[in-house]
């Protein structure tokens, strides 16, 4: 089972009635409040364009409204879009029959929802198994795949439990089981963790990345919090309006944001705990300094290791362990401080 | 009538049609609609023959079964419904005095009929219901219809019941179901309508088909809303069980409109409290039933 990138083109959303007849002056360049003043309807994506990484995890992160549950329902098309492409394996979503589309829901996507969306009247077996339940899989069959996940996802025991008995936390372990036990190479997650409290949080992201490393999934991970974004993000877009303002990995965007919205959004994360040593060393002058870093590791973690030995010099090694740039405890300390507007994050980077 | 004296006629009379034209018009609608009822009286009846049938085999089999089989069959579904021994004792001991007080195969036929109109508008009104909340248009032609229905005084229903199928069970019947049904469409469209939207979105995404996302999420959802109406009708079908002693049902409620016309007080009593005694039983079981379904659906974390 190989997962496929997803392409996303020049996709468009406009809510209302009438949406298709406004797409050529929104290509034209009418603003969402025009279009809403104008006209009463509401602009929901413009011009999205996004390859989502093939077995990666692709983040979208942006404030409440920004159109990331827009955005992450047109992959599946549980929302029709006004015009643009959907590709996956050739295949544009948006153009599949209903019989097509209903296939592709049923064995490519599986999806996990912000407020859970459990079947309040069945177990937590009984919810696991829904998905392979309307394909027709025999129910012995489905039920041993489900238990297995359910297992993976930490809840054994809990098989026989109906939902308003679960914590919010486990609540999703189960949507997550649910999910899982589809087997599909897509797996939508629309700020599936939001609604959880912090701690709980960061450990359903560790179950993610865990089972990620396996299973190698294509991955469509919505939330509007960028630790988590720069945890979880092999690739990260950045929504604002129904607009993409920037795209990369997580290393770029807190180095480089693009404007004052996504400096406002960097502003407040732990940088040292996502800027890799590699991205501030500087050349090696001479013969390497101090002691060894990998490269990959990041600056938090390269700090902690250099006091804890008493070095203020260290130098950075590659994967085959030569040497490829020097380091200086002061530089790392200088490259974890936030720069407070954009103009300094550029000059900064 | 002072006033009067001194005001000119048309003030003081209102001004009706002439009783001869009222006369002319009330004979022309009625000599039609008779002549339609009678020219198709054989296909009316015809249709209406299996229902009488069956009406009467049911009647017959609640009255002639043996009291104790009848009394115990009761006495697990009320248990089974309500799974509460208090209930169960009080339906034990409210048709322990019925058949004290000789009403016992009175009782039995007002039951008869009131179980089959409650089936026949739960069959009807469920359907309908559905149709109501998946068309927004099936929505707005139903609604008027039965805001009109349900406005409606229970004795008129009978008057083109009537007309139509004449005096008996079946015509009491239909003048019954088509009392009680509403709540029951009304209730399962409601009920589907406010399913979580975020569930229905799940099963989508899943790729439910309309009829799996109908089986599996919508009507077990609903189920709570659509016990409420169920329950509605019961109650209703009762209550229009007793009016339909008006146009040749039996049962208790036949007693009741005899005594009413003769001023028999303690039959009147007698089976005015058997009739309350059926409702409650009625009610509480139904209610308990409903309960018991809304169990998981109620949030306790958030
Ligand atoms: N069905 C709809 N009809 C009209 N406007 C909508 C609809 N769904 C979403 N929108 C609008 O589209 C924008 C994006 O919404 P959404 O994708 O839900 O944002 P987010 O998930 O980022 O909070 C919002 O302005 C919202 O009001
Ligand atoms: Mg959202």
């Amino acid at each position: 089972m190989a997962s496929h990138a997803i392409e996303i083109k020049s996709l468009y959303k406009i809510f209302g009635p009438r949406g298709a007849d406004y797409i050529d002056q929104v290509k034209a360049g009418l603003s969402k409040t025009d279009l809403n003043a104008q006209y009463g309807h509401v602009l929901g994506l413009q011009d999205i364009n996004i390859s989502m990484p093939a077995g990666g995890v692709m983040v979208v992160m942006g404030l409440s409204g920004s159109g990331k549950s827009t955005l992450i329902r047109h992959i599946n098309r549980l929302i029709e879009p006004t015009s643009g492409e959907v590709l996956y394996d050739g295949v544009d979503v948006c153009r599949m029959n209903e019989r097509d589309l209903r296939d592709f829901r049923r064995h490519k996507t599986a999806m996990v929802f912000q407020k859970f969306a459990l079947l309040p009247h069945r177990t937590v077996v009984e919810n696991t198994v829904y998905g392979l339940e309307i394909q027709g899989v025999p129910a012995a069959e489905s039920e041993k795949r489900a238990r297995y996940w359910i297992e993976r996802v930490g809840l054994s025991g809990f098989e026989h439990h109906y939902p308003n008995q679960l914590s919010g936390g486990m609540q999703q372990r189960v949507g997550l089981a649910r999910a899982l036990t589809n087997d599909a190479e897509i797996l939508l997650m629309d700020e599936a963790y939001s609604a959880l409290d912090p701690l709980i949080r960061v450990d359903m992201q560790t179950v993610l990345l865990d089972l990620q490393k396996e299973l190698k999934k294509t991955v469509v991970f919505i939330t509007h919090d960028l630790d988590e974004a720069l945890r979880l993000g092999d690739k990260i877009a950045i929504l604002r309006d129904g607009r993409v303002v920037q795209q990369g990995t997580g290393q770029e965007i807190v180095l480089n944001p693009a404007d004052d919205y996504i400096t406002a959004f960097v502003k407040e994360v732990n940088r040292g705990r996502v800027i890799n040593v590699e991205t501030i060393m500087k050349p090696l002058s001479g013969n390497p300094e101090g002691m060894p870093i990998e490269s990959g590791t990041v600056l938090e973690a390269a700090a902690r290791a250099m006091t804890a030995a008493g070095q203020s010099n260290a130098h950075v090694v590659d994967a085959a362990g030569r040497p490829a740039g020097a380091l200086a405890l002061d530089t790392i300390i200088a490259a974890m401080v936030t720069p407070t507007s954009h103009d300094e994050a550029q000059r900064a980077a | 009538m002072a006033l009067c004296d001194y005001l000119p006629a048309l003030l003081c009379k209102f001004p009706a049609l002439s009783d001869t034209t009222i006369r002319a018009g009330r004979k022309t609608i009625d000599d039609g609609f008779r002549g339609f009822v009678r020219s198709y009286s054989s296909i009316i009846d015809a249709a209406v023959q299996p229902l009488q049938v069956f009406l009467n085999y049911l009647e017959r089999l609640f009255v002639t079964s043996p009291w104790p089989i009848i009394l115990i069959v009761m006495l697990v579904i009320v248990y089974l419904g309500s799974r509460s021994l208090r209930v169960t004792i009080g339906t034990a001991l409210a048709m322990y005095f019925i058949g004290l007080f000789g009403l016992w195969n009175d009782a039995m036929v007002t039951l008869a009929m009131t179980t089959v109109c409650t089936i026949f508008a739960i069959l009807l009104g469920i359907p309908i219901g559905i149709l109501m909340a998946r068309f927004d248009r099936v929505q707005a032609v139903v609604n008027p219809v039965l805001d009109v229905m349900q406005t409606m005084p229970s004795f008129v229903y009978l008057i083109p019941v009537v007309m139509i199928f004449g005096i008996g069970k079946v015509p009491g019947m239909i003048a019954v179901v088509i009392y009680a049904v509403p709540p029951m469409i009304r209730l399962t469209n409601l009920g589907i309508r406010l399913v979580d939207k975020e569930v229905l979105e799940a099963a989508d995404a899943f790729g439910s088909s309309g009829w799996q996302k109908l089986k599996n999420v919508q009507i077990p959802l609903a189920l709570p809303t659509i016990m409420a109406g169920i329950n509605q009708t019961i109650m209703m079908s009762l209550a229009m069980v007793v009016v339909a002693s008006m146009v040749g049902v039996g049962g208790l409620g036949k007693n009741v409109l005899g005594a009413i016309n003769n001023q028999f007080f303690t039959v009147g009593f007698l089976n005015g409290f058997a009739l309350v005694a059926i409702a409650i039983i009625f009610d509480r079981t139904s209610q308990a039933f409903g309960k018991r379904l809304q169990k998981h659906s109620e949030v306790i974390h958030g």
